[in-house]
């Protein structure tokens, strides 16, 4: 069977082997964590968690858009009396949820369209490159502009172009005009478009006032994804410019080109979209540790924690897009969110490789009111070591600067330079460390904590677009497990080149991938034995114990 | 005047030199030359970055700290906190682009606003000569307008590596004929190098 794609909830997995307790089905609303309560499960920090508290990406959708939806009666019915009873449930659930069939058809149908080979490399060589060379725009007539995966539009209110990720801006005005039609007619109406839906596309729609954001995809991802990326997308832009400043601005003035004021940072905003294609962080709203001996890590927080300055309010060293260490003011928790910002803006430049950089940032989950100087610089020259030390105080450059020096010096003294040099050689682990022969790749997430471990992608996907494709598949159990109207815990996909489980509690969620050869029961046993390893790694995979001032 | 060493006979002196122009005039390109004597096309400055350079003049050793601004607009309203206090400023333009030498004028005028004439040393200078043949303004342009306003005036190219660390030379040796002069009118008191950086404005000593 080309896809068959098996959908089925928590109460299946035989022998309760993941579930000490079965009884605690009972009551899925109240949410009893099959074994784990949250803050206890692996990855769990041991003194608090270091970020604000998330629920993954409904923190993103829900609460502008009124919260996550009250869980429909349909799916209360759902509910197993009897975990035993399998076939009476699957029966019951088949009938009731017919909603979501249909939904679940259509995307069957589409991931099939998407195995048939039609995954075309993406078209990244059109970008731009820089403002130096003059912006390479490409032709929007050409089918080629088109055959893109994901277009991304911004337009403010005024139906002016603010940003479009393919093509220039100046030739998408009439075509940005009509989507603000679309959004204007039907506001009219005190309605609102969320989503169109056809040929295969979906268009969907994000208005945050003063912009509106529109994308065109034809990839496999959700409505709801899709809007969790154009919000992204919005506080790159916050990032910017400030909220308070954004809507001064077209205050003033409704019809503002606000390209003006963003030139020079479409390319942050181009990476930002590149790296959510690639990046599992922004999918499971968590941060990704480099993997270090905890006393290795400990001897560089401690001394990011003793090069403190009044005007602190973060420390943050980190190594690709993953994190090595964060210390923070007392009471202050940074988001997932702004730290997501902060690595795609770190990743998208290379002028921190030189000297200092002191550039004013917002970090629209803290405050999207007003800006904090962040402080920017490398630790050596060779070494992918990037330390972002975060000030209130933009006087304060030479103070923090000298923070920089001292972090430096203690570093030094510990003698974890070297240490830190060598685990920067092996910023991935390879899965077969884990030691389950058929276990391709994984992603466990600890809910309580907000950090995330996910071994390197390997064999057989070795391609680029093999790579999108396992994110692909990750994202669509992503999008099932966190249907707003129908979420689900346990997902068993089969398909034709992996099979993969998904696994979300309240304490965590695990997603795996392995062999198309292997048994739901080896699935199973297998997260035991990977739920195991992962505690035993633990404190090499996560921060156990964030610091701060 | 920022600071110098207890040595009478050869001071150190260091000196804040701020960059400023339009975006991609190539302000981070001739720092990046100067400090690292190199040359790749850069990605826009965010908000700024700092650089310094020690340079040994016959009368004395100068450590520039070189803040490199963001052209970008944006930025135009912090900007003010990264040429406050500085000794010297480079106002950069493009030789292919007359827009610039206009933006480097304005530049020019929000500096006399902040500064007395003699408190700031102002250099203008006319990057990418390698690129002559898209010349939009000449030689004589700009040297006129740098007379006319007693500025150093200097055509560079980080690209080809011409005239670049002459440039910052020739401020740093202005700066320290300033120094001189106000030797002769009144002796300073040394200050400490040891004192804390960033405890008060540090261009407030004079």
């Amino acid at each position: 069977m080309a896809a068959d794609v098996h959908k089925k909830k928590g109460w299946e997995v035989p022998n309760g082997s993941l579930a000490p307790g079965d009884g605690q089905h009972a009551e899925r609303a109240e949410s009893p964590t099959p074994g784990l309560a949250q803050g206890t499960e692996p990855g769990a920090g041991q003194e608090g968690a270091m970020f604000v508290h998330t629920r993954s990406y409904e923190d993103l959708t829900s609460p502008e858009d009124g919260g996550v939806a009250a869980r429909s009666p349909e799916e209360r019915q759902g509910e197993p009396a009897e975990p035993t009873s399998m076939e009476q449930i699957s029966k019951d659930f088949s009938e009731l949820s017919t909603q979501l069939t249909g939904m679940a058809l259509d995307l069957e149908e589409e991931m099939r369209q998407n195995k048939e080979g039609k995954l075309e490399p993406s078209p990244q060589a059109a970008r731009r490159d820089s403002v130096l060379s003059g912006k390479e725009e490409e032709d929007v007539t050409m089918d080629a502009w088109r055959m893109h995966r994901k277009h991304v539009f911004v337009l403010s209110e005024a139906g002016k172009p603010v940003y479009s990720r393919y093509g220039s801006e100046e030739a998408l005005s009439s075509t940005m005009g009509v989507m603000m039609a679309l959004v204007s007619f039907l506001e009219a109406e005190k309605n609102a478009i969320r989503s169109i839906h056809a040929d295969g596309y979906k268009v969907v729609f994000v208005r945050r006032s003063p912009l509106v954001l529109v994308a065109v995809a034809r990839t496999r991802q959700s409505e709801q994804e899709i809007a969790h990326e154009l919000l992204y997308i919005y506080y790159q832009i916050l990032s910017l410019l400030t909220w308070t400043q954004l809507n001064h601005i077209f205050q003033q003035k409704q019809n503002y080109d606000l390209r003006r004021l963003l030139a020079g940072s479409e390319r942050i905003t181009d990476n930002l979209l590149d790296l959510m294609a690639h990046d599992p962080s922004f999918l499971m709203g968590a941060v990704r540790c480099l993997p270090l001996a905890s006393s290795v890590r400990d001897a560089v927080s401690t001394s990011l924690q003793q090069a403190k300055a009044k005007s602190l309010v973060f420390s943050i060293l980190l190594s690709g897009n993953q994190l090595v260490s964060l210390v923070r003011k007392k009471d202050q928790f940074l988001h997932p969110i702004d730290l997501h910002l902060l690595f795609n803006l770190i990743s998208s430049s290379s002028s921190f490789r030189e000297g200092e950089a002191w550039t004013p940032i917002c970090l629209p989950k803290f405050n999207s009111s007003g800006f904090f100087h962040a402080h920017i610089s490398y630790l050596e020259q060779e070494m992918d070591l990037c330390l972002l030390l975060v000030s209130t105080d933009r006087e304060d450059f030479f103070t923090v600067s000298d923070c920089k020096r001292r972090f430096q010096e203690r570093l030094r003294r510990r003698g974890v330079y070297h240490a830190l040099q060598e685990a920067l050689r092996t910023p991935f682990y390879s899965v077969a460390q884990v030691g389950i022969p058929d276990l391709r790749h994984f992603i466990y997430k600890s809910k309580s904590s907000g950090l995330f471990t996910s071994p390197e992608i390997e064999a057989p996907y070795v391609r680029e677009e093999e790579k999108e494709r396992l994110l692909g598949l990750y994202q669509y159990l992503h999008s099932r497990a966190h249907n707003s109207s129908r979420p689900l815990k346990n997902i068993y996909f089969t398909g034709p080149r992996e099979n993969l489980l998904a696994w979300v509690t309240s304490a965590f969620e695990l997603y795996i991938c392995y062999s198309p050869l292997g048994t739901k029961a080896g699935a199973i046993s297998a997260v035991n034995k990977l739920m195991k390893w992962i505690r035993k790694e633990e404190d090499r995979l996560f921060i156990l114990t964030p610091q701060t001032y | 005047m920022a600071g110098t060493s207890l040595d009478r006979t050869h001071p150190t002196y260091i000196y804040k030199v701020v960059l400023l122009g339009s975006t991609s005039v190539g302000k981070s390109s001739l720092a990046y030359r100067y400090v690292k004597n190199d040359f790749k096309e850069s990605l826009p400055t965010m908000g700024c970055a700092f650089l310094t350079q020690t340079l040994c003049l016959e009368a004395a050793t100068v450590r520039l700290e070189i803040w490199d601004t963001a052209g970008q607009e944006k930025y135009h309203s912090v900007c003010h906190l990264y040429y406050r206090g500085a000794h010297a400023a480079l106002l950069v333009y493009d030789i292919t682009s007359k827009e610039t030498l206009s933006r480097a004028k304005l530049w020019l005028q929000e500096l006399e606003k902040e500064f007395l004439h003699d408190e700031i040393v102002i250099a203008l200078v006319g990057n990418k000569t390698d690129l002559m043949a898209e010349r939009e303004v000449t030689t004589e342009e700009g040297e006129e307008f740098a007379k006319s306003k007693n500025l150093l005036y200097m055509e560079t190219s980080a690209k080809s590596n011409y005239h670049v660390s002459e440039v910052f030379t020739a401020v740093a040796q202005e700066l320290v004929a300033r120094e001189g002069e106000k030797a002769a009118v009144q002796r300073p008191a040394p200050t400490d190098l040891q004192e804390p950086r960033g405890s008060g404005p540090r261009c407030c000593q004079l």
